[in-house]
């Protein structure tokens, strides 16, 4: 397998089923049926790509694995990708997402059809590119150059407000990534290098290391989101196309969370450690205050986003408390969120499709004319509410144990996100799903089609398997991680916080 | 065999789930029940092994979490208590499935009922066959998933959707406990499987922790947060709120769940964990204050409330509360006799008044009942049988197990063992009362129904009288038949190390006033309350009319309701509005992105005004920058 550059393949096979969506020529008919299978396909390709990744992946090691460099720019930028259990994660749940939202997208969206899917498919390009770049110039440009589709999805295909959220979106994570690349180039400065394998080993000092670990955060903290420049997250939702949103939740605010694991740790463990209380508090600020905010959201896909942030909020608090259960239970709760958040935004595209609208309170009594979209909803929204059994409850038990061995009044704070999750989940699916049927649209729906069980049962799947068998993710990260926190530890021991 | 236990139940609620439709509803709940059946003869069969003496089962099936020291299975393991419960589980759970076949004739949704009544059965096997704390409380959360979606079956009512949600939210408040509970459990013996943990406990008894601001005994907080999960499975006092709600959905599930099976999971977990409660006696102390304190406070509000099935819902959460303070002195044994009679006798009560309710087609309010028993004799018969059995009728189940405790908290040294004894006999009375009224109220008297015409009132089928049947054969003979086996002399025998006892526990002859205080004045209620609910009603309107407030204190449910409403349920929506349109649209958007956008604008619109086409303008505007730059460079 080390002759094919099997990873640089899935990189860019996205980009050339793109080059084969530009040719499509003809009746308009034609292109919208053709330009649907092109997209399938290369997708469905790329899975497969990323499958034998998987396979061929050598689980007991924790460096990176299928590495590859070539110089580009007058040995300036090197190109150079590698994955290790962490990024494959990452990789996988991206290449397992992107095929749900083109099947989506064939199912919901009449016009452009064929522009749309060439903005996912170079997404999905610029996502793997993320999180297999052991090169930080890359990483910034595939970082940066994902964040133009996303804004065209929601600026041509988004709902009223489009242009008001598009630019919100693109505002805030634009004046976000400036300080990491300002951060960005004081490395190369000192290091003299960008190569991020090489940057793992070298010691920066501390008051340097602060700065650029703000430079870096400034960038991540507005794509987790954090408290408080959340606020872009669910104006964009809202305005965005069904599977828009999907991807927004599923993958593009994982990329901050693989940003924290790989480049605030791995490269600034000091600043890390010093700057971990200020973590905690916003990502408790964000669990209490999103929840109380989902609670009396009128907007199906608002308070499905105000519910992310608060996912996000456990995820930023399991990376920081630097333990081995707080960081596998982040992975894993990012992998969850990434498959329920999805299947939570397609269950709302399901009935916004036939409804055309997303307030609440225009629904009601939908098990009486749905019922099997009815069960779907509901183990989803179970999931999300982190039951045992579903996906949502390994990522949330291991986070609130990792912290609460680190400390329990951060256990004890996020905790108490876990009893509103219950609240506002369960009261949305209330409003919408039960009850009698008040207005006679209703009436009229169908149930799900062939099409939308495609798309959610891979989904209603993973989010069981992963409940019942976490192994299947926390086997692939675990040596990655062990090696990630016994460099920790050795930060942590120098610190009074941590003792 | 062990595997079918557990395993064939979920079949049943896969089979009924997927397939209902199709199946068609005769055939859904013929699967269902029986391979309830089959799982029901396997546990007996277990409780007889352990009878005899088998030893302790435990078969991994395969593995669930595993970091760092978190090495987890999905596991089944059975000891003697574990055996108990699973005959409990099984028994009431096929019968409830065999009852709900009629109950639910005229539901368009049969084969989801079943399903759920499978999950639910699932789920709580799950529980009590865990080796670990973390598969506890898998169904711990999975019993409370089952209870949501059973009382919210009838999902058009509102009342039942808002009931559900408040049974699955106020156990979450529990399971935070809960979950507290088994952190502090892992930070410091670093495992959650039992018979590891329990092997450190000792060793932690000395090791002093501040925590949330208070100083203590580590095993006194892992104590305290187990029992707040317990407190909001088994709706102890200021948790209890959800369960008589939770008599919206329908009887059978009211059966099932919310009084034999699984209510009773925090009586369980505590006796589960007693090598952990043996430690700790300021825990021991809370559970006998809450548990005596919520019989004596249930047992009063069930005395005036007027719906057959709330007035059932009372009496389990008071029937709970003595099961806690047994635990509390350290009489597990004697706690899970009382949950085992029990769940016979509160399970047969409440399918009686589902029976009635039947019969009078949907009616709950016992005011609206009377003299029936004579058209419902099968049904009357067999209620009053469990009367006799909950009021501790000599000979009857609930006798020997509820004087065992009395007698247990009699003889504690404990220093709260006193505050239980005294609220103990005084509950007992007050459980006689309101459960003749229930009897009186219902079956005699004048007939107070306008809408139904006495002589429509018909027994039931026989699917619904032979579960009656088998309950009622329980009520009176499950308390002779296994008083020597649980709580006898040589109750070790039986018990071995799934109950863990500090020291050995024996029962004392208490003095014979003490023997003779509850019997007697359970007989002579019989006839009291006859007489004041019967003969001499009005001597009842009088009191009420005196005691106006008190009454009024005592239907409201001591404004427990009101009370929470008005300090969480409103605030948390007045916050969460506020924190959105102050916090995220006024201040966070409105100083952050708007704000900028508007700064932006302004400057623009200033620079817009230089941009005014005359040439005099810009030729002014270069000559004083040119001034400007020409004083820097020479100054």
């Amino acid at each position: 397998m080390n002759e094919i550059p099997i990873l640089t393949l899935t990189i860019f096979l996205p980009l050339i089923g793109v080059l084969f969506l530009t040719l499509i020529k003809g009746q308009p008919n034609f292109v919208y049926k053709t330009s649907g299978y092109v997209a399938m396909l290369t997708s469905g390709i790329t899975f497969f790509a990323s499958i034998l990744i998987l396979l061929n992946f050598n689980y007991s090691n924790p460096d990176f694995q299928f590495t590859e460099q070539h110089d580009w720019i007058f040995n300036f930028v090197n190109y150079k990708v590698g994955v290790d259990g962490i990024s494959l994660t990452f990789v996988l749940l991206t290449t397992f997402i992107i095929p749900i939202c083109i099947l989506a997208t064939i199912n919901s969206i009449k016009n452009r059809l064929r522009e749309f899917l060439i903005a996912l498919l170079l997404m999905e390009t610029m996502m793997i590119g993320v999180f297999c770049s052991l090169d930080l110039f890359i990483f910034y440009l595939f970082f940066e150059a994902g964040l133009i589709p996303m804004f065209l999805i929601i600026g041509i295909w988004g709902g009223k407000r489009r242009v008001y959220s598009a630019f919100k979106f693109f505002l805030y994570t634009l004046l976000g990534s400036v300080f990491m690349l300002i951060s960005i180039i004081c490395i190369y400065y000192d290091a003299g290098t960008l190569d991020v394998e090489k940057l793992l080993n070298i010691q920066i000092n501390l008051d340097y290391q602060k700065y650029l670990w703000l430079g870096f955060f400034a960038s991540f903290a507005v794509k987790t989101p954090m408290w408080p420049v959340h606020t872009w997250l669910p104006d964009a939702h809202v305005e965005a196309p069904t599977s828009g949103s999907v991807i927004l939740a599923a993958i593009l605010l994982k990329m901050a969370g693989y940003g924290f694991i790989r480049f605030s740790l791995g490269l600034f463990p000091d600043a890390s450690v010093y700057f971990a209380p200020m973590i905690f508090i916003l990502s408790i600020i964000a669990i209490i205050y999103t929840s109380l905010v989902a609670l009396v959201q009128k907007d199906m896909k608002k308070l499905i986003a105000y519910s992310s942030v608060a996912h996000m909020g456990f995820v930023t608090i399991g990376i920081f408390v630097f333990n081995k259960e707080g960081i596998e239970g982040s992975i894993f709760q990012m992998v969850s969120h990434g498959i329920i958040s999805s299947a939570l935004f397609l269950c709302v595209g399901v009935i916004y499709d036939r409804m055309h609208t997303r307030e609440i309170s225009e629904y009601g009594g939908i098990v009486n004319i749905m019922p099997k979209y009815s069960i779907m909803f509901m183990i989803f929204i179970l999931g999300s509410l982190g039951l045992p059994g579903t996906s949502g409850f390994i990522g949330e038990i291991l986070i609130l144990i990792g912290s609460f061995k680190f400390n329990y009044w951060i256990a004890f704070f996020a905790a108490i996100g876990v009893i509103l999750s219950a609240c506002y989940s369960l009261w949305l699916y209330r409003r919408v799903v039960f009850g009698v049927i008040k207005n006679t649209k209703i009436n009229n729906l169908k149930d799900i089609n062939k099409n939308e069980y495609l798309i959610l049962i891979p989904l209603l799947v993973m989010t069981l398997v992963l409940g019942f068998y976490p192994s299947l993710v926390l086997d692939l990260i675990s040596s990655s991680v062990d090696k990630l926190t016994n460099n920790m530890m050795d930060y942590t021991k120098t610190s009074d916080l941590f003792k | 065999m062990a595997y079918l236990i557990i395993f064939l139940p979920l079949i049943g609620f896969l089979i009924s789930g997927i397939f209902g439709k199709k199946l068609g509803d005769f055939f859904s709940q013929i699967i269902t029940s029986s391979l309830v059946l089959i799982s029901t003869i396997i546990s007996c069969l277990y409780l007889y092994l352990f009878i005899n003496g088998s030893e302790v089962l435990n078969l991994v099936i395969f593995k669930w979490i595993s970091i760092g020291n978190i090495n987890l299975n999905w596991s089944i393991y059975i000891d003697s208590l574990t055996a108990v419960m699973l005959v409990v589980v099984n028994l009431i759970s096929f019968l409830v499935h065999v009852y709900s076949i009629e109950y639910m004739r005229h539901d368009p949704n049969k084969p989801r009922f079943m399903s759920y009544l499978s999950l639910f059965t699932f789920a709580m096997l799950m529980l009590i066959t865990s080796d670990n704390f973390l598969q506890l409380f898998f169904g711990w959360e999975g019993v409370g998933l089952a209870s949501y979606l059973l009382i919210g079956f009838w999902f058009k009512k509102p009342s039942a959707n808002t009931a559900a949600i408040k049974a699955f939210i106020v156990n979450r408040i529990g399971d935070f406990g809960l979950a507290i509970g088994i952190f502090l459990i892992y930070k410091y013996t670093g495992s959650l499987v039992f018979s590891d943990v329990f092997e450190l406990i000792p060793s932690l008894v000395e090791k002093k922790i501040n925590f949330l601001g208070t100083n203590g005994s580590v095993v006194t907080y892992i104590c305290v947060f187990l029992f707040i999960g317990a407190m909001g499975k088994s709706a102890q006092l200021f948790l209890h709120t959800w369960l008589p709600d939770a008599m919206e959905g329908p009887t059978p599930v009211s059966a099932l769940i919310h009084a034999a099976t699984m209510v009773t999971a925090g009586v369980f977990l505590v006796a589960r964990c007693s090598p952990i409660y043996e430690f700790s006696e300021f825990s021991q102390n809370i559970i006998i204050f809450i548990g005596a304190s919520t019989a004596f406070f249930a047992a009063t509000i069930a005395l005036v409330q007027n719906d057959i099935k709330k007035i059932i819902a009372y009496s389990t959460c008071s029937q709970l509360g003595y099961m806690f303070f047994a635990a509390g002195v350290g009489a597990y044994h004697i706690a899970i006799f009382h949950l085992f009679t029990h769940a016979f006798f509160k399970a047969l009560l409440f399918l009686c008044a589902g029976s009635v309710i039947h019969s009078l087609h949907g009616e709950q309010d016992i005011r609206k009942m009377g003299s029936i028993y004579k058209n419902i004799p099968f049904t009357y018969c067999f209620m009053f049988i469990g009367t006799l059995a909950i009021t501790g009728f000599p000979f009857f189940s609930g006798f020997y197990s509820k004087d065992a405790i009395l007698e247990a908290v009699y003889f504690s040294n404990n220093n709260m063992a006193g505050y239980a004894t005294v609220l103990g006999v005084i509950t007992a009375f007050l459980t006689s009362i309101y459960s003749w009224r229930l009897i009186y109220k219902t079956f005699h008297g004048q007939y107070r129904n306008q809408v139904h015409e006495l002589n429509k009132v018909k027994e039931s089928s026989k699917v619904i009288l032979i579960p009656l049947f088998i309950l009622t054969i329980g009520a009176l003979f499950s308390g002779f038949l296994f008083k020597d086996i649980f709580i006898g002399i040589d109750h070790q025998e039986f018990w071995k190390s799934s109950i863990f006892f500090k020291e050995v526990f024996n029962l004392k002859h208490p003095p014979l006033w003490f023997l003779l205080l509850t019997p007697v004045s359970g007989i002579l209620l019989i006839f009291g309350s006859y007489f004041l609910y019967v003969k001499n009603e009005k001597i009842l309107e009088g009191l009420k009319q005196i005691n106006k407030p008190f009454y009024d204190f005592l239907l409201n449910k001591w404004y427990f309701d009101e009370l929470y409403n008005f300090l969480f349920t409103k605030p948390i929506k007045i916050i969460g509005n506020f924190l959105w349109f102050k916090g995220d649209i006024k201040i966070i958007d409105g100083y952050g992105p708007n704000g900028f956008a508007k700064i932006i604008k302004i400057i623009s619109d200033r620079a817009v005004l230089f941009q005014s086409g005359y040439l005099y303008h810009y030729a002014f505007v270069i000559l004083i920058g040119l001034t400007i730059l020409l004083t820097y460079l020479i100054l």
